[in-house]
């Protein structure tokens, strides 16, 4: 008969014994040790004007016509803009002002290359392929260093390290895994093997933590978002915890029948949101969600009922300290010689702003020292006034 | 001292590993340009495969069906963008899903045992690296019958052919039309849409006109690369040279389809008019020959030598290959026209191939098929191996963008990643004869297993967890 030893407790005692490790203190500066920082890629570029559809401006109907039902009924954010019904809990937030969403902004990247975008959302740099480490991996070292203690906890929530984590500073990841268990011996002799290779070696320790971290878990994969979002809250619960992390969400790169590819996409967001925000409870003032992509998509519909890869788009803010209920938009109208090469969204607000500006009033860090180190090259400044501290 | 290692690289760098049984080459240039000869583009369990090529015809074909009886009733008109995660779909709909699923799955183990039980590896490698750069995912309606064929009749056959003809074949295959869009893009000045106009059809009744995301991609991935020169005007061009490909037997303009190779069709009523002025060139109006035409110049564009050259480059010899090795294989591709068995050998041949030392880590369906082979296994059930390879992160046709599978060690070696592989291996082991796992290691790694590993595996309690660790060992997760 097996033993019915709970995942947690071997393996860190396995950790123990194999390598002689000891888990790193969790020990953070006064002020930004308890802030929570949650990452969300939405990858393929989601449509910008159809997460909150600016239904005020005499453009918008021509442009979008075929789609205009989805907004009949829909959550007027203000005069201008109304929320994709689909984002019903996003929607609850930004009526109790805990949700901000930022129209009309891009990063500085121009073109309409879903992987040059991504690299440069990701890594920051002012061009593609310009930096080689990601922007979330420099936080951590930013953090590191102005607080002369450990790295905090990072991690994605993903099989694999995305870009926007990957670099110097420590950081792992973790998806729930259908495989059976590996036992407690093998695992043991693997980490001996490793010994004598460093990438291995730290990988397989940034691993067992990881594991250990999440504990047991029913779950075999991240497809269902209500547990993602719940998977990802406990991942930043309690000790040990992540401070940072990060998840990804396909299903956005809508060429055709957009309406329904959009709807299913958003709800998956919403929910994924909505069951973190319910997951970190009572922390949701010192937690800030993030969620953006890579660019927008063209303002007119194409000729099989979708958008193709576009400029401007839209950026979410969420948290108990979020200065919400507002769409913060220099807002560049839809008339065709308003449009950027008379087909997409202009952006008017530097994206980079936006994230260099959350992430230093919710970590308190110097705003233009962040802008500095997580998106070097730009001539814009960070934003302000975004986060309530 | 050192040690002759071209047998270990030859089997591990450019190869799927060592076959339970084989022995190491002993001449190992020769033993990868062999392989070029007797590659077999349709061995005989490709052949047996079933001729699915009507069913994403029947499968649009019930999606609209169906989206007319609801439009009819009033309902939602959304029904071709239907997921299995919704609660309103048809059981019609449902089965239909669910036996395509099931195809898929038998096609990805096909696909994994024709590498597991080949004698020509490093030519099934070839075929892995092409089918990556002509990526196709199994996401939309009707493509997971498609995407399988793609790679056993579009890229197969030409891996050591021409270029041009793998490019054509490729991008203009269902599975390609079907995943990016092309199959629904019509264009805006075309007989089909006057037709609509005059009869003032609005919208949400099917094809409206132009769809982009084909023409930018055969640029930006498959031939030019993102900054190889082409301007968004170029894309439009590009996609409006394109309107008229589709596939077959889908919809009212069917009776009006020329059949094409591999089950594509060309309608006429729905192409663009016109010549088009593509990257300063000029292409009559020559119906479905407009797009060959681009496609024959894009094949043999400088962009696309130097593109293709810095990918092949970076796949054998390193994330970041010599620059030396790049320049030699863009220069073969610029003389032969993009002669892929001259690229092929120019790669062997180079003494940049041959660097000691691993050059790349493995990904996961490299680790898994070189895994397999290791063991001995080549009769894992399809749900298992299609199973094992979702868990590794690495399923064939679903990567989660048409750039397809990355290429670079980042994306694979993760904390998790390695927890899962190491996880598999110990499942792997356990069913497999274990007597011999030192002589079986020093066979599949010749002149490269470090004592390090030696002694693990000497010092393992059971021939099963020496046989994991191996699977494991450094050894095994680089190449």
């Amino acid at each position: 008969m097996t033993m019915n030893l709970n995942r947690r407790t071997m393996l860190a005692g396995s950790l123990a014994l194999s390598a002689g490790l000891t888990l790193p203190k969790m020990a953070f500066a006064q002020g930004t040790g308890s802030k929570k920082l949650l990452f969300v890629l939405l990858r393929g570029a989601a449509d910008g004007m159809a997460m909150a559809a600016p239904i005020g401006d005499p453009g918008f109907a021509a442009l979008r016509e075929a789609n205009l039902g989805d907004y009949e009924s829909a959550v007027r954010a203000d005069t201008m803009f109304a929320i994709h019904p689909a984002f019903e809990r996003v929607g609850e937030a930004y009526a109790s002002g805990d949700a901000l969403f930022v129209h009309a902004t891009a990063t500085a990247y121009r073109e309409r290359s879903h992987f040059d975008g991504q690299n440069m959302l990701e890594t920051g740099g002012a061009s593609p392929y310009a930096a080689r480490d990601g922007w979330l991996n420099r936080l951590v070292g930013m953090i590191a260093a102005d607080s002369g203690t450990e790295p905090p906890r990072a991690l994605a929530i993903a099989p694999t390290m995305p870009l926007a984590l990957r670099g110097d500073a420590p950081a792992s990841s973790y998806a729930p895994s259908a495989l059976p268990q590996a036992s407690d011996a093998f695992m043991e002799r693997v980490g001996l093997l490793y010994e004598g290779d460093p990438q291995l070696g730290a990988l397989w320790e940034r691993a067992l933590e990881t594991q250990a971290m999440a504990g047991d878990s029913d779950m075999r994969n991240l497809r269902d978002a209500e547990a993602a979002g719940e998977l990802a809250a406990s991942l930043m619960n309690g000790e040990g915890a992540a401070q940072i992390a990060m998840i990804e969400l396909g299903g956005w790169d809508t060429h055709a029948n957009q309406r329904g590819a959009f709807a299913r996409a958003a709800r998956q967001l919403d929910t994924l949101l909505g069951a973190y925000r319910k997951g970190v409870g009572g922390d949701w003032n010192d937690t800030l969600v993030v969620v953006a992509t890579e660019f927008g998509r063209t303002a007119s519909l194409n000729g099989t009922g979708g958008t193709d890869h576009g400029t401007g788009g839209a950026a979410l803010l969420m948290g108990g300290a979020v200065k919400g209920g507002r769409v913060l938009a220099d807002w560049p109208g839809l008339a065709p010689s308003q449009l950027h090469e008379g087909r997409d969204l202009r952006p008017t607000t530097a994206l980079e702003s936006v994230l260099a500006g959350a992430l230093a009033e919710h970590m308190r860090l110097d705003p233009a020292r962040a802008m500095a180190q997580l998106f070097p090259g730009r001539s814009a400044s960070p934003s302000s006034g975004l986060i309530g501290v | 001292m050192s040690t002759d290692i071209s047998a270990h690289i030859a089997l591990n760098r450019f190869g799927y590993g060592i076959r339970s049984g084989d022995r190491p080459p002993d001449d190992a240039r020769r033993y990868l340009l062999r392989q070029m000869e007797r590659f077999d583009p349709k061995p005989a369990a490709i052949a047996a495969r079933e001729d699915v090529s009507a069913k994403p015809g029947e499968i649009l074909e019930m999606l609209r069906r169906l989206r007319r009886e609801r439009q009819r009733s009033g309902g939602d008109t959304a029904m071709m963008d239907m997921s299995m995660g919704d609660e309103a779909i048809p059981s019609e709909v449902r089965q239909s899903y669910m036996s395509a699923g099931r195809f898929l799955r038998t096609d990805i183990a096909l696909r994994t045992n024709v590498a597991i039980g080949s004698d020509t590896p490093f030519a099934e490698r070839m075929v892995h690296f092409w089918a990556n750069h002509f990526s196709v995912s199994a996401q939309k309606p009707g493509t997971h019958y498609q995407v399988g064929a793609h790679e056993f009749d579009a890229i197969r056959p030409h891996v050591f052919g021409r270029f041009s003809d793998m490019l054509r074949a490729a991008v203009l295959h269902p599975a390609m039309l079907l995943y990016l869009d092309q199959f629904q893009s019509v264009g805006p000045s075309s007989r089909f849409m006057q037709f609509r106009r005059r009869r003032q059809q609005g919208i949400g009744g099917g094809p409206q006109g132009l769809n982009e995301n084909l023409a930018r991609e055969i640029f930006e991935l498959h031939t030019l690369g993102v900054d190889g020169g082409y301007s968004q005007g170029d894309v439009t061009e590009f996609a409006k040279a394109l309107t008229g490909w589709t596939v077959s037997g889908i919809g009212r303009i069917d009776r009006f389809a020329e059949d094409k190779p591999n089950g594509a069709a060309f309608v006429a009523p729905a192409h663009e008019p016109g010549a088009r002025q593509i990257m300063g060139r000029t292409y009559r109006d020559s119906g479905s020959d407009q797009a060959l035409d681009v496609i024959a110049d894009l094949a043999r564009h400088p962009s696309t030598a130097r593109f293709i050259a810095a990918k092949l480059a970076r796949h054998f010899a390193g994330d970041e290959p010599p620059a030396s090795l790049v320049a030699k294989l863009e220069k073969d591709f610029l003389a032969t026209g993009g002669d892929l068995a001259s690229l092929t050998r120019t790669l062997v041949e180079a003494p940049e191939s041959w660097v000691a030392g691993p050059v790349k880590y493995r990904q996961p369906f490299e680790w898994l098929v070189a895994s397999l082979r290791l063991c001995g296994v080549d009769d894992l059930d399809f749900r298992r191996i299609s199973g094992a390879l979702d868990q590794l992160g690495q399923l064939p046709w679903r990567a989660p963008s048409p750039a397809g599978y990355d290429d670079l060690e980042g994306s694979w070696a993760g904390p998790d990643a390695l927890f899962r592989r190491v996880e598999l291996a110990e499942r792997l082991a356990r069913n497999v004869r274990t007597d011999t796992v030192l002589e079986h290691a020093e066979r599949a790694f010749p002149g490269a297993l470090s004592d390090h590993t030696r002694t693990w595996l000497a010092r393992a309690e059971s021939g099963h967890q020496a046989l994991g660790l191996l699977l494991v060992s450094p050894e095994m997760m680089r190449r």
